[in-house]
């Protein structure tokens, strides 16, 4: 296990490295000095120059790239353009935010496409499984953006259950701020929940015609037992796996609902630094996404060892 | 087990009318028909038939664990009188692993791989006979202890994966029998096994029945392990139960043709003593009953020249990767210091189990894979030195024919152009011409040149292996490599691809390298005979040399584990060990012992222990 984890861990530090030098590359790709721009109206040369040195410009690119690595590494993104905060803190600000968001979102998923899934795998070629694979193909099919503005319009303008948008920290009030994140969570976790239902469904398919639960079967386990525990935590394996990689379309959906439903959250902050050209804040975020998303996956390996002692032997 | 106990008792299982019919393409199909038999308490019955006879479908009717919604079961099925056929589903759940245990054929996959073997079979024990958690565990060590698994106190947590196929199916059997059912169902259970591992479990179910005496339902397509377990034995072809006796009546003085095209097409170990050379094995027309001529083969070693392969020294090892860097940790030791020599006109069997490194031996000598170091001139060539230019030049000379004739043809490509392919790839002739040969082929094959634009799929297994044979000769090779090539077959057919083998060596002095696991087909087919145990050769010579006289303990105890069609022989016992073949991964700095060999007799070599 401990090896296991070990190995994980050292095989994300080349990808981290990797990453990070497309993000830091990704600023030295883009058109235009900034040093003119921080000139600004003085063109001196020698002013220029000053300016080069100041900020390491001069030096080769692998240098200063190790130089933002260790600043990266300590904690210092650079300082936004436009706002002139340290990006470290716009991040920390908009995280919470977010990761709720997702959290909700991965949590309405799972809940929906689990229990469905494995329904239309054991109900299988029955009226059962065809509602439930036309309920996930139109979670598939309904754009984001028409789901949330109608859902906005039923629920909050017509029947004002719930707040059309805005946010609250779940700190400050728990209750108001799950009631605010409840929609847009739902919008994103929709097409998710399709897709896990559909994998579910699948794996559960693949497991249920094994040899060993005809095994459970004939060792005269009711049906219950041998769907819930023989067939199904073989069949996790493989949603774990998926939820991980699932992950990212969430961050990318995630970034498309914020705008709906007016959330200030990372994808917010992404949009506005792209559109502004905050690069600094763009590398930040991207950075710090990447580095979220390599951590779920090697929790979710982690997982599928926990989940199948045949991974453990292989070590 | 004694033919009184069995007298005596009441039939455990009745079995009258029964008919399953499957839903195919939305009509009633029938796959068994009107088929009726007893067990007795105490007793083995065996069915045996070949693939699609309806013999898995009768143990899973039974059982009734057919999909309900494709399958339909008429007829009755009485267990110790009570009809099973009419019981609810969940009546049904309660009789199913208590009323009658079973087991099955692929213990590779039949256990669960998330669940300890002792939270498996505790979970029958705690369903079916009340046990607390603590009672089932205690009772499971004792399970696992009868079943002879050593050490049960320490394997008990342990995870399928971490046993071998035949503790596996120990695991099965102590499963299959946690509640003391009245009726165990045994579905192939050593078909999957090497055949020391399947000696061993046959001798454990014939231990237990007489320890538990109940009844045995033995689904099987052997007839050597029917005649080594059965007392009575149902003979089934196409759904139907064609005849049904005593098991030595059955051997004896069969009475439908089927039957007797089955034992004659059996090969028995020990009936070719005294001759050399191979023999064609006698096909009987399964409706009709005439013996259709089999013949001989004439002579077609030639000693005159040099040898067509000469294997010298050939070590094939594999790294084994693991720790926390993915470094290697451990070799794989497949062929290690592998020596022989393959006349023109030969057959040489490489034999052995799982794992002794026959088919890395083939692999290596046709530089499918890269070996680590040695020897092997094939034609005039250096095999492995050869650069790529050559080693294409090289596949005109030796050609590979493997287990499975269900994956080894591309289904997207009609068999002619499967045939034809070779020898346009290596521009021996223009389309048309090869299309020409591929036919030829065909036909020399025993199939019809009219079906050269059929795809894969409307062929049966054993007329897809004559269309992988056809391949194989497309290029007129010297030697052919036949990996398992008759094993997945049934007897029937492997008697008819065994024949046309020999009669294509006699026509075109075809040499082969025979790798199997059946020691009875070997003994049919080969001139020579290499005994293979963990990656080395431990004894090769002449095949009645080998067989009559074996002189390396692993040989001996080879041949004594294979089952006897000879009902008589029913009441042996093996050794009764539970060894199990050891692994050929060794640590890095692992220094293969020098082997040297002493001369028994006439090219008949043996490994001195040590």
């Amino acid at each position: 296990m401990t090896t296991l984890l070990a190995r994980r861990l050292l095989l994300a530090v080349p990808t981290l490295l990797i990453i990070s030098m497309f993000v830091f590359l990704l600023q030295k790709l883009l058109p235009g000095d900034p040093v003119l721009v921080m000139a600004g109206e003085d063109r001196d040369p020698a002013v220029l120059e000053l300016l080069r040195a100041k900020y390491h410009l001069n030096d080769p690119l692998p240098l200063q790239y190790l130089a933002w690595l260790v600043n990266a590494l300590h904690g210092d993104l650079g300082i936004s353009l436009r706002t002139n905060q340290p990006v470290l803190a716009l991040i920390v600000e908009k995280l919470p935010v977010t990761l709720q968001l997702a959290i909700m979102a991965m949590t309405f998923a799972l809940l929906i496409g689990i229990p469905l899934g494995v329904l239309a795998a054991v109900k299988r070629n029955t009226l059962i499984d065809y509602i439930v694979s036309l309920i996930a193909l139109a979670g598939l099919s309904v754009p984001n953006f028409w789901l949330g503005i109608m859902l906005i319009l039923v629920v909050s303008v017509k029947l004002g259950w719930l707040p059309a948008s805005g946010y609250q920290p779940f700190s400050v009030d728990p209750l108001i701020s799950l009631k605010t994140m409840l929609m847009p969570a739902f919008v994103l976790g929709n097409a998710l929940a399709a897709s896990i239902m559909r994998h579910t469904r699948s794996a559960m398919i693949g497991v249920l015609s094994s040899d060993y639960i005809r095994t459970a079967r004939a060792k005269g386990l009711t049906e219950r037992e041998v769907v819930l525990s023989h067939a199904f935590r073989n069949a996790l394996v493989p949603i774990i796996t998926l939820g991980a990689l699932l992950f990212g379309e969430l961050l990318a959906g995630a970034v498309l609902t914020e705008q709906i439903f007016t959330i200030p959250g990372f994808g917010k902050l992404i949009v506005d630094a792209v559109f502004n050209r905050d690069y600094a804040v763009v590398q930040g975020v991207v950075l710090c996404t990447a580095v979220g998303f390599i951590s779920l996956n090697l929790l979710a390996d982690v997982m599928a060892v926990l989940l199948n002692p045949r991974l453990r032997a292989s070590l | 087990m004694t033919q009184t106990v069995a007298n005596a008792n009441a039939p455990v299982l009745r079995v009258e009318g029964l008919t399953t019919s499957f839903r195919i393409d939305g009509r009633w199909t029938p796959v068994v028909r009107d088929l009726s038999f007893e067990v007795r308490a105490g007793e083995t019955m065996a069915i045996v038939g070949e693939s699609g006879s309806g013999k898995s479908v009768t143990s899973l009717s039974i059982m009734r664990l057919l999909a309900a919604r494709s399958s339909r079961i008429e007829g009755s099925v009485q267990l110790a009188g009570r009809e099973l056929t009419t019981l609810s589903d969940k009546e049904m759940v309660s009789v199913r692993g208590r009323d009658i245990g079973m087991i099955f054929q692929e213990p590779m996959t039949s256990l669960n791989p998330i669940f300890t073997v002792g939270r498996q079979i505790s979970e029958s024990l705690v369903r079916h006979r009340n046990l607390s958690q603590r009672e089932a565990r205690a009772e499971t060590l004792r399970l696992l202890d009868r079943v002879r698994i050593p050490d049960a106190q320490s394997r008990i947590d342990a995870y399928p994966h971490q046993f071998s196929g035949g503790m596996r199916q120990r695991v099965m059997i102590a499963m299959a029998l946690a509640s003391k059912p009245k009726l165990l169902i045994a579905d192939e259970p050593t078909t999957a096994l090497d055949v020391t591992i399947q000696g061993q479990i046959l001798d454990l179910i014939k231990d237990l029945q007489a320890e538990e005496t109940m009844g045995v339902l033995f689904i099987t397509h052997d007839m050597g392990v029917v005649a080594e377990i059965a007392d009575r034995t149902l003979v089934m072809r196409r759904g139907v139960a064609v005849e049904q006796g005593e098991t030595a009546e059955i051997f004896h003085h069969a009475r439908h043709p089927y039957t007797r095209a089955l034992l004659a097409a059996l090969p028995r170990l020990g009936e070719m003593r005294g001759t050399s050379g191979p023999r064609p094995l006698p096909i009987i027309d399964p409706d009709t009953g005439v013996a259709m001529p089999s013949g001989s083969v004439s002579e077609t070693v030639d000693k005159s020249q040099s040898p067509i392969l000469a294997v010298r020294d050939l070590v094939t090892r594999f790294p084994v990767f693991g720790g926390i860097f993915g470094q290697q940790v451990g070799t794989v030791h497949a062929v290690e210091g592998v020596s022989f020599e393959l006349a023109q006109g030969e057959t040489l069997a490489l034999v052995g189990e799982s794992g002794c490194g026959k088919s890395t031996t083939g692999r290596s000598v046709a530089r499918l894979i890269q070996p680590t170091s040695g020897f092997v001139g094939l034609d005039g060539y250096d095999v492995l030195r050869l650069k790529p230019l050559d080693l294409r030049r090289l596949r005109r000379s030796v050609q590979m024919i493997f287990q499975d004739p269900f994956s080894s043809l591309n289904p997207r490509m009609t068999v002619g152009a499967s045939v034809a392919e070779p020898i346009t790839t290596h521009k021996l002739a223009g389309s048309r011409e090869a299309r020409d040969k591929a036919a030829d082929l065909l036909e020399r094959v025993g199939l019809h040149a009219s079906m050269m634009n059929r795809y894969p799929h409307e062929f049966s297994g054993g007329q897809r292996q004559r269309i992988a044979i056809a391949r194989a000769l497309a290029l007129d090779p010297k030697v052919i490599i036949a990996d398992e090539s008759v094993s997945a077959l049934d007897v029937s057919i492997k008697a008819q691809v065994c024949n046309l083998l020999m009669e294509l060596q006699e026509s075109l002095k075809i040499a082969f390298l025979f790798i199997s696991h059946d020691m009875a087909i070997v003994e049919r087919i080969s001139h020579r005979v290499a005994v293979m145990y963990l990656g080395e050769i431990v004894e090769i010579g002449p095949r009645d040399a080998v067989f009559s006289n074996p002189q390396h303990p692993y040989t001996q105890r080879l041949l004594a584990a294979v089952p006897v069609a000879d009902p008589a022989r029913r009441g042996i016992r093996r050794d009764g060990g539970e060894r199990e073949l050891t692994s050929p991964i060794r640590p890095l700095d692992y220094v293969p012992p020098k082997r040297t060999y002493r001369t028994v007799g006439d090219r008949h070599f043996v490994q001195n222990e040590g």
